[in-house]
This record gives structure tokens, sequence and C-alpha cells, in this order.
């Protein structure tokens, strides 16, 4: 059995005295461990940093084996992110939720690109990142087969002045037909919906948001006790974070454009759709 | 193939192939030795071990092994008191000591924050080096800590924690390794490189 991916190193544990075995998040292969003979070499220590784009060839005698891995590195990014505090708390919990959440084997294609995406502007540090952050853990929920449903109120069918999330269904609903449930609904930041950009407050609610179905729904069913302690970590980063107003024009951009630009089918090639078991 | 017969040459060879840079006929090859150089090398090297493993300890002050608490570095009088160099573990410590650059105390945190392991903030001796740094005398805190992001991330935490703490936090300088040549070097350390250059 063998196979050639490009994937992103999520995690790495020493293996006797020089191997490692990475944990590695591939385009078509999903979440695939392997061992890199010599991988706890300083030779490769540069390179097998979480958050590392690797091309990776994975072989083995049968496909259900560990197997081993031959990883060249695409794109090193740890170096450009282990300076700043914020956008290190973010690579951390990235690769934490996906470690912890997702099951092996078992092929995400959208939110591998998305999370591509993520970790391209964690690396170029590009201001607006906390935005992007938010959407890909709304993508993970999607992934792991728990997407909420924010097209549209699910009192009124509404697509107009969706405000409040409903705790039970994960389904939007609209300002006017939430208001008298208000105190017992989640709130809604309006960028989840396409509806503008996001500000600071609204991607800690957006947090707060995935946070509750994270432990209401995806916990449960994963059988794990509690969200990784990284992502809290990185929310009281985010209370002291200031993000710029996104350029002028890109406040008209309109939903369709919105999706697109954090979508990856067209790049990829893949039907739209959660490619996730859902 | 023979194997060997006596037990206690048998347990020795597997208790040795535990050993870092040691496999089981590397142990053998190094028990072959023993035995034959009982007087010179068997005997003292079994009275060695038995007296450290009476005595040492991890020193109360900085985490350093040594076989008297406090250890000889946080007891010597000639050392200064004014900087704490953090270090993951006693072997980053004996690095530093091996290159004899560095003259002040120091501070073996035993790890770092690691989320994927599950080691967290309260898995690090932390509060002691909060405690140390609130020192009077304490001026600088040195965080000498791997390159790696559990290395910074851990740094980044413990300066955080330190903030409060009125003392100057510093880190080791990243780029280019003596004897490095360019062409071999990932992005991220010519970018660190070229972030902390400085003028000739």
């Amino acid at each position: 059995m063998e196979w050639r991916d490009e994937g992103i190193l999520l995690g790495i544990r020493r293996h006797g005295e020089s191997a490692a075995i990475i944990d590695c998040f591939t385009l078509e292969h999903g979440r695939h461990l392997g061992l890199v003979h010599g991988g706890s070499s300083a030779k490769h220590a540069a390179t097998l940093q979480p958050g590392t784009q690797l091309m990776l060839d994975w072989q083995a005698r049968l496909s259900e084996h560990l197997g081993s891995y031959r990883a060249e590195p695409l794109r090193t990014r740890a170096g450009m992110i282990i300076g700043d505090p914020v956008r290190l708390a973010a690579l951390n919990t990235v690769t934490t939720l996906l470690v912890t959440l997702l099951p092996e084997r078992e092929p995400h294609q959208r939110l591998y690109g998305m999370s591509c995406r993520l970790l391209d502007e964690l690396e170029e540090a590009e201001p607006r990142w906390p935005e992007t952050y938010a959407l890909w853990e709304l993508q993970l929920l999607t992934s792991l087969g728990f997407g909420l449903d924010l097209r549209e109120c699910a009192a009124t069918g509404t697509r107009r002045d969706l405000a409040y999330v409903s705790p039970r269904s994960g389904r939007a609903v609209s300002r006017q037909a939430g208001g008298p449930w208000a105190d017992r609904l989640l709130p809604l930041p309006p960028f989840l919906s396409g509806e503008g950009r996001a500000s600071m407050g609204d991607v800690r609610e957006a947090m707060r948001l995935v946070g509750h179905f994270l432990e209401a729904w995806v916990l449960p069913a994963m059988g794990v006790r509690a969200i990784p302690s990284a992502r809290s970590r990185l929310l009281d980063q985010f209370e002291k974070l200031q993000m710029p107003p996104p350029p002028k024009e890109r406040w008209n951009a309109d939903e369709e454009d919105f999706i697109r630009r954090y979508s990856t089918e067209e790049e990829l090639g893949i039907p739209v759709g959660d490619q996730g078991r859902s | 193939m023979s194997q060997p017969g006596p037990s206690a040459i048998t347990r020795l060879i597997e208790l040795m192939a535990k050993l870092p840079g040691l496999g089981p006929r590397s142990a053998r090859r190094a028990v072959l030795t023993l035995v034959k150089r009982r007087e010179r090398l068997l005997v003292p090297l079994a009275q060695a071990m038995a007296d450290l493993a009476e005595s040492v300890s991890l020193c109360s002050v900085c985490g350093n092994a040594d076989v008297t608490d406090p250890c000889a570095i946080c007891a010597d009088p000639k050392r200064s008191k004014k900087a704490i160099c953090v270090v993951q573990d006693v072997a980053d410590l004996w690095a530093l000591e091996r290159a004899a650059v560095f003259a002040g105390q120091y501070h073996v945190l035993g790890g770092v924050l690691s989320p994927l392991d599950g080691v967290g903030p309260d898995d690090l001796g932390l509060p002691r080096l909060v405690a140390r740094a609130h020192s009077e005398e304490v001026q600088e805190v040195i965080l000498a800590l791997g390159a790696t992001v559990d290395g910074q991330t851990t740094a980044h935490y413990v300066a955080a924690e330190l903030a409060e703490a009125g003392v100057r936090i510093t880190t080791l300088a990243q780029g280019v390794p003596v004897g490095g040549e360019l062409d071999f070097l990932d992005d991220g350390t010519i970018l660190a490189a070229l972030t902390a250059r400085k003028d000739v």
C-alpha cells in the first residue's frame, strides 16, 4: 500500500531514539498517522513542527498498518508564527482541535482547504485572521456532522435580520421571531450568516456560539471530556486583541462573494457541500 | 545463537538496553566489557551508581539534579542572583553550564506546555518561578526555551505570568547557527535571523 498526498502536520511524538510518529491532516486521506525514520533528529526539527505543510509519501504492507512517511516540507510556518503569542495560540488551538475531534482516515477536503487558508493567514500575519478563524470553527462543526443552519429563520423562514441561534436545534432565528425568548437563545454574530464583516466582539461571540455546540453535541458524540484548554487560552488572548476594520469595498460584498472567498471547492475541484459525515 | 547464561548478566543487559544510545546488541557489548574489567570498571561503576541513587535529588530551589539540596549552582555565592535563566530540562541547564557563558541562577521547568500531550500550566513549576522572580535581587528572567511551537508557547505563557513581577524578561536570539549555511536553513530561521540582524 502506498500513496502520495499533501498534508498539514498536527503533532509529532518521539518514537524510540530517533524516529517520530507524526499526525497529519491530509487532503485526500484525512487525519493520518505515520512513522518518520529519523523524525526526532535535529535535521528534521525545523520542518517537523505543527502547522508545516508537507508532501507525504506513505507506505505500509497493509492499509490498516501505521505505515511510514517520507515527508518533504512544502511550506514551513512555525518560524513565522512562534514570535506572536496570539497567532501561536491560534495555531495550537487549530492543531489540538483537529487532533482531538477529527476521526482518523476520513477525508474532509473543505475543512482541509480552510485550514490551509487560516494557517496561511496566520503565517502572513493577515490582520483579519480572527474572522477566518471563527469561520474555520464553524466549518469544523459542519465537517464533524454537526453543522449549524444559519441560512434562514427556523420560525418564519426569513433570511433577513437573523439575530439568534436555537441552542437545541442549531438553527438561526430572526430578531423579531426570537424576541420573546431572547434570553434563552444564543446571539448570532451577523457575519456568520453572511451579513457584513466581523468585529473582534463578533469573533468572540462566534467562538462562544460554536463552543456551546462543541460541548453540547460534539464532545459527547466523540467521547471527549472537555474542549482542549488551548481554545480557552485563545479566547483569553482575543479579549485583548484588536482587529482592524476591513477595506471599504469588502463591506459591501454580497453573501455570494463572501462565501466564495472562504470556500475551497473551486480550487480543489470537488462538489459543494459538506465532505464529512453528516 | 547462544544466550547469556547467568540471570544477573541478562538483567543488566536488559536494563542497559533501555539507556539512550544503547540497543540490545550494544548493551551486550557494554556488559561484556564491564565483566572483563571487573575491578577497574564494574565495581567502581556499581559503587558510583549506588552512591548516586542514594543521594541524588532535584534542587528545591531551581529543579536541577544534584546530590545536595540546594544544588551546587544555587549554593554558589560567586554566582549572580540578578538573573534567572529558565530552561525546559536539566539537560538544557547542563548544556548552558558546559558552555560556561552564564553565571546566574537557573530554573528548570521540567517540561513545556503541550496541548496535544495534555501538559498544562499546572504541570510545570511556575508558582515557584513567579515567587523567585518577585525576589528583590532578581532583575532579569531569561527564557532559554526551545524555538519550537511548544517551547515558544511556554515562553509566552511564562512571560505573561511574570508580567507583574517588574523584572526584565528576555528570550534567546534565534537565527543562523555557527557553521550554518543559509542555503540549508528553513524560511522561519532565515526570517528570525534577518529580523535580529545587527550593525557590524
